[in-house]
């Protein structure tokens, strides 16, 4: 193998492993959240150098940007450092590292060598499958999308029921629902007074929607797609919300729309299954979509991306203004 | 449409939650649930009787055969724990009508049914999939939103209880998703049936070795086997009474047959209990949780804590059971499943009755229940009975099973420790009918009578417990066609 | 060995220290992070078993050879959207925590409900003591 990979992943996983260790260490929430972005964003480029280009994508999203935004607003929210972990704490992680990592390092001396072309993950005929006979299956080069979309719908369609669920539980815990009594009058002061970020937010909101769409629907193409596009598409808001404050980004989406949104993806997609049953195909069988096998999976795809892409941008706007909202109550 | 049974049994409670949520009327949420379960229902019996006369069922996801694609697979093994899931769920909408408007915020109702379904929907795809990672999704499913549901109890603890459930269940599903890669390394497949095929004859894989360690012990947490139960009894205790009563019955018997369904139809059973000390692990564990669940049931002064030290012993006598890893151990072990899952929600349901009318559950509270509810606490003594195993009720049919199983293998200390343990659910069933029968009642107005639906829920399960205390031949037949689709071939 | 394991061994290491500090930390913000931390380990030990030397993004071109496995990317996928859901209903219940007790630190909570507890049972004594009296 080639030097430089080498080189470069050793010193990612350095830089990993020293992030990760200096987590620990550190007492201080605020720095610990920052280190744990960065963390995430090493781990998106080593993803990249492993080839898993979604993958990347959707760790750079969801690890440094929902992620850190959520522990920072609920570090502003609880308090910020952390006491000093007791010694009779200690023993239990220690004991529980020693043996998971005995039996992760006895696993390793017969898993196959790193890279190998050879391995039984390699070898099995799934991977045949996936990466050639899927060009003629369904016809889209991005095969990361036709076996999330389409050879394993399923576990997809699950993952976006854990979205849900997550929306779910924000919104019954930190809701409108379950809003505190005292409530304080809303902080006069806003990002929006500074000109500065107010205009280049201002400019970057139609661009950040437009690459949103670019990745919902480039997704066959190239890395991208409904859950990349989702949590763009969040992101915009929950810039919107940070720098103007959110009772105007309520105005913009209202919470009765988000509720019908946060539904509706989930539904579009669970919906998509039963019209393919109704067709006397299987459940998610995109073939009996259209007269055209390919055609159909075409249209199959693209529905499932857009209903990921729904959900998941509303539940992850519904959980900043969950915490924001919070913020405001108290 | 017979052939679509399988993937309705999931898609339906699925397609009732986002409805619940969008229509956001506490009786619409409701009805959602009961049509979910009732679905559930009709479909479980249906695909039961289907495999009876005609054996295993595939249905492949998309139309993709496996294991290109996701398969379902309905066999013996499964249609016992369809059947629990769909049927608990079905007494539980009946339960939590009156229950849940009772003790949560009329805006969080819809929420929780929608979690309800959520709930319901994991347990079945996590009992019907025929793929490993799938599984996983399926148990995150279930879990997310039981840890949602345990949230929404009344008192503050139920915050904490939540949290640690989740903390503890999530490194559970990471440890099983660690196995997961790991045989997924050595074979390079996810379908169980072609793990399975694939893993024969390749015993002395260390990697292949530590799947099983961290499937299994993954799986553990969420069984609640003894040194994982910690986040078990203040979940249970703390969540809204039909959540504990619907949890209680399926969570952990879920998990059990997911433990199940890896050790005989995946990894394979020479494996396991064979090249790998499982079943003496197992069988220790199980001794383990016995005596230290029935023993800590003994010490709480809130009778839901009591029943949920007491579900850690019961899983430790389910353990035992399958540890054995003979047909008649097994069976035994399915049979004390279903009648443990009736008893325990019998006795849940019952918690929740008496804390909508007495305002508490704690020992010192239910001073004169007996006098003062007296239904009510006959309905408490007959499934608290089913829980020691006295005869003619349940519990009794299921613990000879699993006796009968033991001494067949002379394991006389694990079958000390049931007697052990059985005693002390006498000592723990026996406090709190000595409280409610024996202790004057405290002075005021009688309470008013619990609600007809909660009524029929609880009467429903324990004439259910009676009857199987009876006749058994119907779970037995279960049972039994279980054991044998596990321990009869490789393949799943 | 060494040569071919060592990116294994980091993955594995870097499991390690997100499981020891969900285990041993008491601060519940803390033992998210970690948890995190946990599961980005697994997820690049998934990645990498899909990784072929010399392998491209499985993005299928003309003029590209060998591509990576798909797989392995698709389920991480799936776990990293899992892991953020997760992420979100635990920090949601810490928001609740704090509100209910004044901490996020676990030691400090189960102090204050074990207080609260001894307290009800007290009052309980000192009633049951009254009625016997009078």
């Amino acid at each position: 193998m080639t030097t430089t990979f080498t080189l470069i992943n050793v010193s990612l996983l350095a830089i990993l492993t020293a992030t990760a260790v200096t987590i620990t260490r550190l007492r201080a929430l605020y720095e610990a959240t920052m280190l744990a972005a960065l963390f995430s964003l090493v781990t998106a480029c080593l993803f990249v150098l492993l080839d898993a280009v979604d993958v990347a994508f959707t760790e750079a999203a969801v690890g440094v940007g929902i992620s850190t935004v959520l522990l920072l607003g609920v570090l502003a929210l609880t308090r910020s450092s952390e006491s000093v972990t007791p010694r009779r704490r200690r023993l239990p992680g220690a004991i529980a590292v020693l043996l998971v990592g005995g039996t992760l390092g006895y696993a390793s001396l017969d898993l196959p060598e790193f890279g190998s072309a050879d391995s039984p993950v390699q070898r099995h005929p799934v991977t045949e499958v996936y990466l050639h006979q899927s060009q003629e299956d369904i016809g889209i080069p991005n095969t990361v999308t036709s076996v999330l979309a389409s050879y394993r719908g399923l576990d997809t369609l699950g993952e976006l029921v854990v979205v849900f669920t997550a929306g779910l539980a924000v919104l019954s815990l930190l809701g409108p629902l379950a809003r505190p009594e005292r409530t304080r009058p809303t902080a006069d002061f806003h990002l929006a007074d500074y000109r500065v970020i107010r205009v280049v937010s201002g400019a970057l909101m139609p661009f950040i929607l437009l690459f949103a769409l670019y990745v919902l629907f480039h997704g066959d193409y190239g890395p991208g797609g409904g859950f990349q596009a989702g949590v763009i598409f969040a992101s915009g808001f929950v810039l919107y919300g940070l720098v103007f404050g959110l009772d105007r980004a309520q105005r913009v989406v209202p919470r009765a729309a988000l509720w019908l949104l946060v539904s509706l993806g989930l539904l579009l997609y669970i919906g998509l299954g039963v019209t393919t049953m109704l067709l006397g195909g299987s459940f998610l069988d995109y073939d009996v979509l259209a007269s055209d096998p390919d055609t159909g999976q075409h249209l199959g795809i693209l529905v499932v991306e857009t209903a990921i892409g729904i959900t998941v941008a509303s539940v992850m706007t519904t959980i900043f203004f969950g915490f924001a909202g919070r913020g405001v109550a108290r | 449409m017979t052939g679509q049974l399988p993937v309705l049994q999931v898609a339906v409670p699925l397609l009732c939650a986002p409805l619940c949520v969008l229509l956001r009327s506490r009786f619409v949420a409701w009805l959602l649930f009961l049509a979910a379960s009732l679905t559930s229902l009709t479909c479980a019996v249906w695909l039961a009787e289907r495999v009876d006369r005609t054996g295993a069922l595939r249905y492949a996801m998309g139309d993709w055969q496996a294991p290109y694609g996701i398969e379902f697979v309905v066999n013996g093994f499964n249609t016992p724990v369809l059947l629990l899931v769909s049927l608990s769920a079905v007494v539980a909408a009946v339960y939590s009508r009156r229950s849940v408007a009772a003790e949560l915020d009329d805006r969080r109702v819809p929420l929780l049914y929608a979690c309800l379904c959520l709930a319901l929907a994991g347990l079945l795809g996590l009992s019907i999939t025929g793929d490993v990672f799938n599984a996983f999704v399926f148990l995150e499913i279930s879990s997310l939103s039981t840890y949602t549901m345990i949230a929404m109890g009344r008192r503050r603890q139920a915050l904490l209880a939540s949290f640690r459930y989740l903390v503890i269940g999530t490194i559970g599903a990471t440890f099983l998703l660690i196995g997961i890669g790991l045989a997924y390394a050595v074979t390079g497949t996810l379908n169980m049936a072609d793990l399975a095929q694939r893993l024969t004859g390749s015993h002395d894989n260390r990697a292949l070795q530590a799947a099983v360690v961290f499937v299994f012990v993954g799986l553990a947490v969420k069984m609640a086997v003894f040194p994982l139960h910690a986040w078990l009894p203040a979940a249970y205790g703390e969540a809204p009474s039909a959540v504990s009563t619907f949890v209680a019955a399926t969570g952990t018997k879920v998990a059990i047959y997911v433990f199940c369904r890896f050790a005989f139809t995946v990894f394979g059973a020479s494996l396991v209990f064979g090249a790998m000390p499982v079943d003496r692990i197992g069988l220790l564990l199980a001794c383990l949780g016995i005596l230290a669940g029935s023993a800590a049931a003994c010490f709480q002064d809130d009778l839901r804590y009591v029943l949920a030290w007491s579900s850690v012993a019961q899983v430790g006598y389910i353990v035992a059971g399958v540890s054995l890893a003979t047909t008649a151990g097994v069976s035994g072990a399915y049979l004390h499943m279903i009648m443990h899952s009736v008893t325990k929600a019998a006795l849940f349901a019952i918690a929740g009755v008496l804390l909508l009318r007495l305002g508490s559950v704690r020992l010192a509270d239910l001073a004169g229940l007996g006098r003062r509810m007296p239904w009510t606490f006959a309905a408490f003594v007959v499934a608290g009975l089913g829980l020691v195993g006295v005869p003619p009720t349940a519990g009794f049919a299921s613990k000879w099973a699993l006796v009968t199983a033991l001494v067949e293998r002379d394991q006389w200390p694990v079958l000390v420790a049931m007697l052990a343990g059985s005693l002390l659910a006498l000592v723990y069933v026996g406090r709190v009918i000595e409280v409610a029968w024996f202790r004057e009642p405290p002075d005021g107005a009688d309470p008013l009578r619990p609600p007809a639906s909660m009524v029929a829920a609880i009467w429903f399960l324990v004439l259910l417990s009676l009857y199987f205390g009876i006749d058994a031949s119907l779970p037995a037949h279960l049972a039994d066609a279980a054991a044998a689709a596990l321990l009869g071939k490789g393949g799943g | 060995m060494i040569a071919s394991h060592y990116v294994y061994w980091t993955f594995f290491a870097l499991m390690l220290i997100g499981l020891y500090v969900v285990i041993s930390h008491g601060n519940l913000l803390k033992k998210l992070i970690g948890l995190s931390l946990f599961q980005v380990g697994v997820f690049l030990f998934y990645i990498g078993l899909g990784k072929q030397d010399g392998g491209s993004a499985p993005i299928i071109s003309d003029d590209v050879e060998t591509y990576s496995h798909p797989l392995p990317q698709v389920l991480i996928l799936t776990a990293i959207v899992v892991g953020v859901a997760t992420l979100a209903v635990g920090l949601a219940l810490a928001v609740r925590i704090f509100e209910a007790y004044g901490t996020v630190e676990e030691d400090e909570v189960l102090e204050r409900d074990s207080t609260e507890r001894l307290a009800e049972r007290d009052r309980e004594r000192a009633a049951e003591h009254d009625g016997g009296g009078s």
